[in-house]
């Protein structure tokens, strides 16, 4: 079992048949519009675990980059006449420019001062949505031209699951690829020891700025999907810095430093408060009481944990 | 005999305190050089000034006749210089094998974006890569322990294993602070054998260690640290038998007695 979580492909193939397995069990489209959520954050989750959980360095405003993605299809189709796709890979592109610009100043930071920078960076984003009102209709958000592809327009959410289903085994894909590659290990090098991956020759700066432009991509491309599924866009429901702060929980939650755990956040933080709903108004409390308890039992994030305890050491 | 690395009043002042103060010396290629001295003589601060870890208030270094002084470690290892730390600075989440295998990050040459697709010069790297990590490991005489978790070995094997990964980036000078401390009699031996073995190869080995047999075996030249200070530098019988180092190290040893008593 511990093997099968740790074979990259055991893992990618695994994922991809339960993706494609779900939709016979979805009883109603609901069930296929939770579902693209969670491909959608969890995508968002796995950009972000590579910053967070390989390279160690934290950012509380990678929903900052999710409305970058979301604000470029949706201004980019009404404005400039873009098909969404290109709109989609430009907004990419706008993101991780951004973030390569900004990077360099911010990651010289560590730990908390980094956190509050990246934080202000989310606020910012997220302000220039609201106050930017010509272009991105204010705090009320805009709606998102429906996507066009090789003349069919793409509709529903048993079809945006399928895209998005698609979307998260290739983002599954590539950061599995980056984690076994150079880059991979310099990555986690710098994670333990930054003066000893210098040492050897890894260029820390460089390495920091590649993962925050990667990850801020991954979520660029989460936030688009997730115009395109919902229709209609708020800066609040895309760059808030609430989404920021659920981005890190499902990270930290599902366990950093493991694929598998970004996933597995993200589906607990999107279903467990749609789940909760039957308890009316104690929602909010047993979702509070569900994360804590998880974090107190499986410190080290769900998945971490329960491999740690397959290998029979305790979590 | 050439000189591979060199310093020349080299000097770093911390507040006013002179922790490393116009100390020049020089090592060939093959040679191993100890530095010794009292602690809080400026063994450490020296070493962390000549990998670039700090900027040296006056003085310079040289690698391979090139000045080098100020440049950051990472441009050092690419030239050829890489150490090992007193406190262990291991990446305690990956197994032994990947901890050397970063050692070999400044002879891989692949991209990142092929990184992301894992095309197969990629995976070709990998492997290439993954066999020099491996021989470097069987080097230090750690081959079997190379799947392991680097958090889960003994702090012995950790002390070889920064060896190991220092070893990976080819270095022309390596730079091993106290790699026998905390080991034991066995360790101790294999350190030796594996610093003799390095230096065989024609690698410059700077060494500073608290082991004194150690340090009078295996030493070429020996450079006795105080306060800061280059007190003595010759060769392992000379130093041995200096009036200056005897009082150096008395004097030490004399003043903790003072206060205890």
């Amino acid at each position: 079992m511990e093997r099968l979580l740790r074979n990259r492909w055991a893992l990618v193939v695994a994922l991809a048949l339960i993706l494609a397995a779900l939709p016979l069990v979805f009883p109603s489209n609901y069930y296929f519009r939770v579902a693209a959520l969670v491909n959608i954050f969890a995508l968002a989750a796995i950009g972000l675990n590579l910053l967070m959980g390989y390279a160690g360095q934290v950012s509380l405003g990678h929903a900052g980059f999710m409305g970058i993605g979301a604000y470029a299809v949706a201004i980019g189709a009404s404005r400039f006449g873009l098909n969404g796709a290109v709109a989609m890979l430009a907004g990419a592109a706008m993101a991780g420019l951004l973030a390569f610009l900004v990077g360099r100043p911010i990651l010289r930071l560590k730990g908390h001062y980094l956190a509050v920078a990246t934080l202000g960076l989310g606020l910012l984003i997220s302000m220039v949505l609201t106050n930017e009102a010509g272009w991105t209709g204010g705090p009320d958000g805009m709606a998102v031209p429906r996507l066009e592809l090789f003349g069919t327009r793409l509709r529903g959410p048993d079809t945006w699951y399928m895209i998005t289903a698609g979307a998260l085994v290739l983002g599954v894909i590539l950061a599995l690829n980056l984690i076994e590659s150079p880059t991979g290990r310099a990555m986690r090098a710098i994670h333990d020891s930054e003066i000893a991956a210098r040492v050897v020759g890894v260029d820390v700066a460089a390495y920091k700025l590649k993962i925050f432009v990667i990850s801020a991509v991954y979520a660029s491309i989460a936030g688009s999907l997730m115009a395109f599924l919902n229709g209609h866009i708020t800066p609040d429901g895309t760059a808030g810095f609430l989404r920021s702060v659920e981005l890190v929980t499902m990270v930290v939650l599902g366990g950093l430093g493991s694929v598998l755990g970004a996933i597995v956040g993200a589906a607990m933080l999107v279903i467990l408060p749609q789940a909760l709903t039957i308890f009316h108004e104690y929602e909010h409390l047993l979702l509070g009481l569900i994360i804590m308890a998880s974090m107190i039992l499986l410190p080290r994030g769900v998945i971490p944990s329960l491999l740690a305890r397959l290998r029979g050491g305790g979590a | 005999m050439s000189t591979l690395l060199e310093t020349e009043n080299l000097s770093i002042a911390f507040g006013g305190i002179t922790a490393v103060d116009q100390v020049s010396l020089a090592v060939a290629p093959g040679q191993i050089h100890s530095i010794i001295g009292p602690n809080g003589a400026g063994k450490t601060t020296l070493f962390n000034l000549i990998s670039g870890l700090y900027q040296p208030s006056s003085g310079r270094v040289k690698l391979a006749g090139e000045e080098v002084t100020g440049l950051p470690p990472e441009q050092l290892a690419r030239r050829g210089l890489s150490r090992s730390f007193q406190n262990l600075q291991i990446f305690f989440r990956m197994s032994a094998v990947e901890n050397v295998m970063v050692g070999c990050h400044r002879h891989e040459r692949t991209g990142i974006l092929s990184h992301l697709l894992a095309l197969p010069n990629v995976r070709a790297e990998n492997r290439n890569s993954r066999e020099i990590a491996m021989a470097q490991l069987a080097r230090v005489g750690l081959a079997d322990l190379a799947e392991k978790e680097a958090g889960s070995l003994s702090y012995g094997a950790l002390k070889r294993l920064e060896i190991a990964r220092a070893l990976a980036t080819e270095p022309r000078i390596l730079l091993l602070d106290e790699p026998a401390a905390g080991c034991n009699p066995v360790e101790t031996e294999e350190i030796d054998r594996v610093i003799h073995d390095v230096a065989k190869a024609g690698i410059a080995i700077l060494l500073v260690e608290h082991d004194m047999r150690l340090v009078m075996r295996i030493s070429d030249e020996i450079t006795v640290l105080e306060r800061g200070r280059k007190l003595v530098s010759g060769k392992p019988e000379a130093v041995r038998e200096d009036p200056r180092v005897i009082a150096a190290y008395l004097g030490t040893f004399g003043s903790e007695e003072a206060n205890r008593a």
